[in-house]
């Protein structure tokens, strides 16, 4: 695995201080037919370097943590802060890239236009934005395809450029929402690969809504499981896995262990009851 | 080239079921002009043949039938017959070197074609800025759309006179300015339509992406709403003109226009010329014909030019 020599390793930086920290976090939609809680006294730490995935079923309201994170929505009762400010000011000073489950990229902008979307309304200069896209692209590998439309790529490689747009601003917090939710499985296995490569390279903190339980152990430093109705945590799981995974992690009893304890967790809170 | 046979076939039968609609449409006027010229007819006199049906003639005069495909002021013209007249009001004065005569179709078409861009233009603009304030502001939403859906069930042949004489109260001199300004009318609304939708074609996710950046309103729009909103504003575009042609030829019928195809399509009527009214109408239809394909040939160019796959 190439190391990138330009950013220093997560792995090396031992320090583990918190940069996600939710208390007592409660969000409640006011909807037409009434009141739903989408969070339910959510608290949560999230160290820098660290690979979190969120797992439950629809409803759990494992996307809405990440939008309150990410300040597109905003909680009802309970503290949040992100680098220790509020998630509106951590967004003003660019702190996290957000990738979506649809890729979304303009079909009208080449793929390394799209990748300089962010950097032309954050005022990069023209050089620094050829850099960043350079510099992203071979992240994702997808280095030659910058002057590729999007309808000219592959759903994954799609979601790649995506992933290097989101990339593109240094921000050092991922959250990624069900990123390879809409892809094959073989698809979805290589590029787990490649962003646990991309991650170990990086040192970026990764927040990661999923449905998948092996996806989410594979992943994952730390699995947050919630059910729904309300949105809950019901188990967080320390991985004990290594931080080098080949594909093939998938099949030793530890990882096995670990599902397990994902599945019971997710059957804990009755999440699959309905 | 595939497709060009059912192209032709189309056009065939367009053609042939025009040619078959002649000899009923002409047969009474065919049979008064052999009357006149002293041959026999079935039955004789006009008035008494009202009586009977066009079929009914057709099959009691079969000798006759052939002469309504050739007759002077025809109730239905031929093709041929159009197309003749066509061509004597327009490529034939421009070989005379008369194309801007005022008995030139080409004349009058120029004057409905200035009138018509005038009207695209001021309906386009205001259709795209009233798109961009109602998708930005509810309450522009809330209070202009309604008024935009009404303005349409207004016909337009009962307002166009009234824009005529309020703006000749307004002391505007000439047709020109009412006449854009009713074709203006007709052609905003599916400019409006289509850039309100074009406007907010972007999905929750890609205004959520924004927002994640910071970006601006003003960014916003310029960076995803505008360029996500061209392919519909073309569309709109399309129907847009050939609604302001219309808006233009149904302003020139009512006002006593005496230059302009629908002055001319007035001017047939009232002189019982049928074939200068088919004349006009062709040549409108070809008007909006080599307008719309320009807008389409505009709208590929672009969006090929944007990357997007047509």
């Amino acid at each position: 695995m190439e190391t990138d020599s330009v950013r220093p390793s997560g792995a090396g930086t031992s320090q583990r201080s918190p940069v996600i920290e939710a208390r007592k976090l409660d969000l409640t939609f006011q909807t037409n037919d009434g009141a739903v809680q989408a969070l339910r006294d959510v608290n949560l730490t999230i160290n820098k370097g660290d690979f979190v995935s969120f797992i439950g079923p629809s409803g759990c309201g494992k996307t809405t943590f990440l939008r309150v994170v990410a300040a597109l929505e905003h909680p009802t009762g309970g503290q949040i802060t992100v680098n220790g400010m509020s998630p509106d000011e951590a967004r003003r000073k660019r702190a996290y890239g957000y990738v979506f489950q649809a890729a979304g990229l303009y079909p009208w902008r080449t793929i390394a236009k799209n990748i300089k979307l962010p950097l032309e309304i954050m005022g990069y200069s023209r050089a620094q934005q050829d850099e960043q896209v350079a510099r992203v692209l071979k992240l994702v590998d997808l280095e030659g395809f910058g002057a590729k439309y999007p309808w000219q790529l592959s759903g994954g490689m799609q979601q790649r450029a995506s992933i290097a747009r989101a990339l593109a601003f240094d921000a050092e917090i991922l959250l990624m929402d069900e990123p390879f939710g809409a892809l094959d499985e073989i698809v979805r296995d290589h590029l787990n690969e490649q962003l646990l490569a991309l991650w170990d390279r990086t040192g970026k903190t990764i927040g990661f809504v999923t449905h998948s339980i092996p996806e989410a152990v594979y992943l994952s430093t730390k699995i947050v499981v919630m059910s729904p109705r309300p949105g809950r945590i019901t188990d967080v799981i320390e991985s004990t896995l290594p931080r080098e995974r080949p594909l093939d992690i998938r099949d030793t009893p530890e990882f096995l262990a670990i599902a397990h304890r994902v599945r019971e967790g997710l059957r804990a809170g009755h999440a699959y009851d309905d | 080239m595939k497709t060009a046979f059912p192209v032709l076939v189309v056009l065939a039968a367009i053609v042939a079921l025009w040619y078959a609609a002649v000899a009923p449409m002409n047969i009474r006027t065919a049979l008064d002009q052999a009357e006149r010229a002293g041959a026999a007819v079935e039955p004789a006199g006009a008035r008494e043949r009202l009586e009977v049906s066009v079929w009914r003639l057709m099959i009691d005069n079969p000798d006759h039938v052939s002469e309504g495909y050739a007759l002077d002021r025809p109730r239905l013209p031929t093709p041929v017959q159009v197309g003749e007249e066509l061509w004597k009001t327009t490529g034939e004065m421009v070989l005379k070197g008369r194309a801007m005569s005022k008995r030139s179709l080409i004349y009058h078409a120029s004057i409905t074609l200035q009138s018509t861009l005038w009207g695209f233009l001021l309906g386009t603009t205001l259709g795209i800025l009233g798109a961009v304030a109602i998708v930005h502001s509810r309450v522009m939403d809330m209070s202009v759309m309604p008024w935009a859906i009404i303005s349409q069930t207004i016909p337009i042949v009962a307002l166009a006179p009234m824009i005529i004489v309020l703006s000749a109260q307004l002391g505007i001199e000439g047709r020109g300015v009412p006449k854009a300004i009713i074709s203006a009318y007709l052609c905003y609304f599916p400019v409006l339509v289509g850039m309100v939708k074009g406007l907010r074609a972007p999905t929750a996710s890609q205004l959520d992406l924004l927002r994640t950046y910071n970006a601006s309103q003003r960014e916003t729009f310029f960076k995803l709403r505008l360029p996500a909103s061209l392919p519909y504003l073309f569309t709109s575009l399309k129907i847009g003109i050939a609604s302001a042609l219309v808006g233009t030829i149904v302003g020139e019928l009512p006002t006593g226009a005496i230059s302009g195809l629908g002055a001319r399509i007035l001017i047939g009527d009232q002189f019982g010329t049928p074939l200068a009214i088919w004349a006009a109408l062709l040549a409108a239809a070809i008007l909006a014909g080599v307008l719309v394909t320009l807008l389409d040939i505009l709208q590929r160019v672009t969006l090929k030019r944007m990357g997007m796959p047509t």
